[in-house]
């Protein structure tokens, strides 16, 4: 049975994954080239004022005229990448859209996320292997999660859209990848590296940090630690044993050491202060002429935890900070802001031997809750989550979810067309489905956060059943 | 009581001889005078320009008796030391393609719509900002107006060379919504010595005036520095009211070619009975712009008139076309100079006219005649694309008159260029992407580096600042149209920005284009006679050639004015549902993690015991009796944790209060 269950399996692995991610190249390239006609860059579920290249190529005007990049209120991203991508806005290829060239990056950087993650889910695979859990499991063999989730990446239509919007989100999410990978792959330079550039491009991404250090720390996600202190009581009962029960058939052997590797994290400390000085002396150097580095947070991060813009975005904040009294907008900006924060210990503490899925987690609600979101952010999480596709098999409400992720994008739309061009509709109906959109997110957190408990439940179960096995054993 | 009566006289006397002393001084030194021209239009309409003029000589002391020179100017000067302010009421929009826009009167007159206000200060560079800020507001109580919304830094700019070339210290601002109405006209009167009760005021009867097509009221300061010495300024005030008005139909069917025979008290229901006393003159002017000069020659020549000596004589007032009530006291005509025509301007003085013989200028038009109106070398206008609240586009249009360019366009390398300056302001709610700056001539999009010879740009930044943005454009004299487009997005606003009536939509103010290389003024034979005619020598002062564009109306999206608590109370409850189900599934524990809490219950100290048996009692529980298991020594360790617990908290509370204080 097993065998013949491995044969079907074995075509729908090799699904030609590399075949589909050709396909998506070329469908990205021929939708870049009626972008003109898609009008995707004006969209605000996809380009938002920080991420917006028509905003970077404004920016890049203003400095080719030896202003401040950042006069006015239009740029509000870094310098180095107006130095990196505002070329490109400007040379133009003749005979073709005039945004090609930045669309490109846009596609080579959705690819390399897409590779990073098929590898991020090939580590997580040789680590779940490595603990032969497979009684947990329905399938008798693992779905390649990589490759789904690195799929689930290149043919989402969020992303989709995102990378023909003319925007800098498919960059930042390149980066946020590669510090993850990078730290799963216990390459401290890497990850330090993804890290810094990350949270300078969007700020969010910091949060990261502790996910990123426990993955060094512990290494990719595995069963609970508390686990393994199990382990020494079990391994003495064996040794009194001479039963030839082979010792590798317990999960509980196979468990990595609870102990934190300190080498790597420091390494990351290291390289992480290294990176980030580097990357502000490069903003100072840019920004010598107008007025340095202050300048550059003010205009930049500073818009960013200020909510400044309100024009609407499929966030909750915009409307809320339009509508609310000015005498109360400084108090709710840090209870907005200490929503996120709040949660990052709670979290750590529960879900510390789960460093990527905590990742997840984190993405997902900065994705939630940040001031200016997009729908690339969004797109980011859903391929993370597709990462423990075995681990959350059991997850709650997840049709529910998929229908609303479906009907939210297809009516935010028809109420932004109503309420902003036809001007039948009203600000509410829009925030309406803002709202919706927010609740599905929270129910998709929450319950995977839950399902992966729950999970890690069962674990905990099957080794304590072991251990009582092996007790009874002992005392017969 | 004969003593008391010597006092008095006494007291009369020195006060008299004072007064007349000081009379005697004041009046050789402040000058008043009035003027009136009325210039008929080719529309059927007729021009109506007021224009009164009071002087202030230089004065060696600082506090002064002003005899006929409004106090509140004069200190308002003195306080904001301004060197030069022009503020305007306008109502409607100049009609430069009917009503002319290259003469001296109709670029003087031509004003955006609302109020504009623009001030040179003579204070250093930092203190620009707070005299402009105070003198907004001065101005509006002074002129019952909202000119105070002008002090917020996003209402006002400071044009560098378009404008004026004036450096740093002049400061702009319009406010086009602003409604115009007899309670701005009432304080500006009042400014006038003999205000509207004689002289040529008096004919501003308010509702012959409103009911024009175009009315503005304007108030020009120039504070003359003789020296360095900031109280030795002549300070000179200018005060025009010009309107637009139809003039009735007096049984001339409407489609008849003639032109409408008008007459003072026909145009504004009322009649000149004399001049003001204190001004020192008072004319009225009737002008026929050259392009009319020359169809009425025409005319003349056509009908082959049988007196001769009118062709002989040149222009006179009696004229077969047309017919003048009252012979002029002079024609003034304009040296005919080499590119244009000659104007003429016939002069009627009022002083000798009383209450029982007013002064009723009429003019009969008896033979048809048709003209149009010297034209500025583009006719421009503004206007926006795109639909929707979420972004737009600004088009500003220039279309060639049909003038000949050439003579003033400056040659270079053979090819012939002229330049225009256009200085463009949007409010910040409007965010311009300059860099889609689109130009194009003869309908071909040009590049933009060829075309602009100099560019200003300063983005606006939300809530802070405008933006503005200044440009030279050199384009060649064959040019037809030339455009150039911008794009912008449109901003959303907190509730509390939008005005009352939101769904209207906002304005942007007029953008301003100037004809650099035209200048126009008016040439007269140098004589003594116009030096008592200050309107003629305004006339013929060097001005450039300016025309002002439409106001936009930005419709802009609003929000659900009714909704604040709503959504704020929505929006908590999603985060509260966040916060509190994701916190509610990590502290989640069920089966072994339950029973593992249980032991650990099981080894608590007596207060935890006493708290949990209270709360039981609370809840109406039966207690669970705790089992005796706790060792002396295991609670000896408990109450020991306990005490350093409590002397942390202690502590920390010892700390914080020492620190708060």
């Amino acid at each position: 049975m097993e065998q013949s269950d491995s044969k079907q399996m074995k075509p729908l692995r090799r699904f030609n994954f590399w075949k589909w991610t050709i396909i998506s190249v070329i469908f990205r390239i021929i939708l870049i080239y009626f972008s003109q006609n898609l009008n995707f860059s004006t969209r605000p579920e996809v380009s938002t004022p920080v991420t917006s290249l028509r905003r970077l190529s404004e920016g890049y005007w203003l400095k080719q005229l030896s202003m401040s990049p950042y006069a006015g209120s239009m740029y509000h991203g870094s310098p180095l990448l107006l130095a990196v991508l505002g070329p490109l806005t400007v040379n133009k290829i003749a005979g073709l859209p005039s945004h090609i060239l930045c669309s490109l990056v846009s596609v080579v950087a959705d690819v390399f996320s897409a590779m990073l993650i098929r590898a991020l889910g090939q580590h997580l695979q040789l680590r779940l292997k490595s603990f032969q859990l497979s009684g947990l499991f329905k399938q008798s063999e693992l779905l390649p999660s990589g490759d789904i989730a690195a799929l689930v990446y290149l043919w989402n239509p969020l992303t989709l859209v995102t990378c023909v919007g003319f925007n800098t989100t498919p960059v930042e999410n390149f980066f946020i990848i590669l510090s993850i990978y990078g730290a799963s792959a216990r390459l401290a330079p890497l990850a330090a590296f993804g890290w810094t550039i990350a949270s300078h491009l969007s700020l969010y991404p910091s949060v990261l940090i502790v996910p990123v250090i426990l993955l060094l720390g512990y290494g990719p996600d595995s069963p609970p630690r508390k686990l393994s202190l199990q382990r020494e009581t079990v391994k003495g009962m064996h040794k009194g044993s001479n039963d030839g029960y082979p010792e590798q058939n317990y999960v509980i052997n196979q468990l990595p050491p609870p102990t934190l590797s300190w080498r790597p994290v420091l390494s990351f400390i290291l390289w992480t202060s290294i990176w980030t000085s580097y990357i502000l002396i490069l903003c100072a150097v840019s920004m010598k002429d107008h007025r340095g580095l202050p300048e550059m947070f003010r205009k930049s991060y500073g818009f960013i935890l200020t909510v400044k813009d309100l024009s609407p975005n499929i966030g909750v904040l915009w409307y809320f900070f339009a509508e609310v009294f000015d005498f109360f907008r400084n108090f709710f900006l840090i209870v907005f802001h200490v929503n996120i924060l709040f949660m990052i210990f709670p979290l750590a503490i529960r879900l510390n031997h789960r460093p990527i899925f905590l990742a997840f987690v984190y993405v997902a609600i900065s994705s939630m809750l940040k001031s200016y979101p997009s729908v690339g952010d969004s797109a980011l999480y859903l391929s993370l989550l597709a990462l423990f596709a075995n681990e959350l098999a059991e997850m709650d409400y997840s049709f529910f979810l998929f229908c609303g992720y479906v009907g939210v994008s297809l009516l935010s739309p028809v109420m932004h067309n109503l309420w902003i061009w036809r001007g039948t509709g009203n600000a509410n109906f829009y925030f309406a489905t803002a709202m919706a959109y927010a609740c599905f997110q929270i129910i998709l957190i929450v319950e995977s956060v839950s399902a992966m408990l729950n999970h890690d439940r069962k674990i905990q179960k099957l080794c304590t059943q072991q251990t009582i096995e092996l007790k009874d054993r002992k005392i017969q | 009581m004969s003593r008391l009566q010597y006092l008095f006289l006494v007291i009369f006397l020195l006060f008299f001889v004072s007064k007349s002393k000081a009379k005697e001084e004041l009046e050789a030194e402040e000058e008043f005078s009035e003027a009136l021209l009325l210039r008929p239009l080719p529309d059927r309409k007729v021009l109506a320009h007021f224009h009164f003029q009071i002087s202030v000589p230089p004065t060696q002391t600082y506090v002064r008796h002003h005899h006929l020179f409004p106090k509140s100017i004069y200190q308002l000067v003195q306080k904001f030391r301004i060197r030069e302010l022009e503020l305007s009421f306008t109502q409607g929009r100049w009609n430069y393609e009917r009503w002319g826009g290259y003469d001296p009167i109709s670029s003087s007159v031509a004003k955006p719509p609302g109020v504009e206000l623009w001030a040179v200060f003579d204070v250093p560079k930092n203190q620009v900002d707070s005299s402009w800020k105070n003198l907004t507001h001065a101005l509006s109580g002074l002129f019952c107006a909202s000119i105070n919304f002008l002090e917020d830094s996003t209402t006002y700019s400071s044009p560098e060379w378009t404008f004026r070339h004036s450096g740093n210290s002049l400061r702009y601002g319009t406010l086009p919504r602003e409604a115009v109405c007899t309670e701005n006209l009432t304080p500006w009167l009042k400014l006038l010595p003999c205000r509207d009760k004689a002289g040529l005021a008096a004919l501003m009867d308010r509702p012959s005036i409103y009911r024009g097509s175009y009315h503005s009221q304007k108030l020009h300061i120039t504070v003359k520095e003789y020296g360095a010495v900031e109280s030795n300024s002549g300070i000179i005030l200018q005060q025009t009211l010009s309107v637009v008005l139809q003039p009735p139909n007096l049984g001339i069917p409407s489609k008849s070619k003639l032109q409408p025979s008008w007459s003072l008290s026909s145009l504004f229901g009322r009649e000149v009975s004399g001049k003001c006393i204190l001004s020192k003159s008072s004319h009225v002017y009737i002008q026929f712009e050259q392009n009319l000069v020359s169809e009425l020659k025409r005319l003349e020549e056509a009908t082959k008139a049988s007196n001769t000596e009118v062709l002989s004589s040149g222009f006179s007032s009696n004229n077969p076309s047309f017919e003048l009530s009252v012979s002029p006291n002079r024609v003034i005509k304009e040296v005919a100079s080499s590119d244009k025509g000659t104007s003429v301007l016939f002069e009627f003085s009022v002083d000798h006219y009383r209450d029982l013989k007013p002064f009723d200028l009429k003019l009969n038009w008896k033979l048809p005649a048709s003209w149009s109106c010297e034209q500025a070398p583009f006719h421009v206008s503004r206007f926006l694309m795109g639909s929707g609240n979420e972004r737009g586009a600004i088009a500003i249009s220039l279309t060639s008159t049909g003038k000949n360019v050439y003579k003033q366009g400056a040659t270079e390398g053979g090819v012939c260029h002229f330049r225009v300056n256009i200085f463009q302001f949007v409010p910040w709610y409007v965010k311009v992407y300059y860099h889609t700056l689109r130009i194009y001539t003869d309908e071909q999009l040009q590049p933009a580096e060829g075309l602009v010879e100099k560019m200003r740009v300063s983005p606006s930044e939300d809530k802070v600042s405008p933006g503005v943005m200044e440009m030279v454009l050199k384009l060649s004299c064959g040019v037809k149209t030339a455009a150039l487009t911008l794009e912008f997005d449109k901003g959303f606003l907190h509730i509390d920005e939008y005005p009352p009536d939101a769904n209207q939509g906002f304005d942007i103010p007029s953008a301003l284009v100037n004809f650099a290389d035209f200048q126009t003024k008016m040439h007269f034979v140098e004589d003594d006679s116009l030096e008592n005619a200050p309107i003629l020598s305004n006339l013929k002062e060097t001005r450039p050639v300016l025309a002002y564009t439409e106001v936009l109306l930005v419709p802009l999206t609003t929000p659900d004015f009714s909704m604040p608590y709503n959504v704020i109370t929505i929006t908590c409850t999603v985060f509260a549902l966040y916060f509190g189900s994701l916190l509610n599934a990590l502290r989640r524990r069920i089966g072994e993690e339950e029973r593992l809490l249980k032991d650990k219950e099981r080894r608590k100290g007596p207060l935890t015991m006493l708290l949990s048996r209270l709360s039981a009692k609370l809840r109406g529980k039966p207690i669970e009796p705790p089992e005796p298991s706790s060792s002396s020594t295991s609670s000896h360790l408990v109450s020991r944790k306990l005490i350093s617990k409590i002397l942390l908290v202690a502590g920390v509370a010892a700390i914080w209060q020492f620190y708060l204080e």
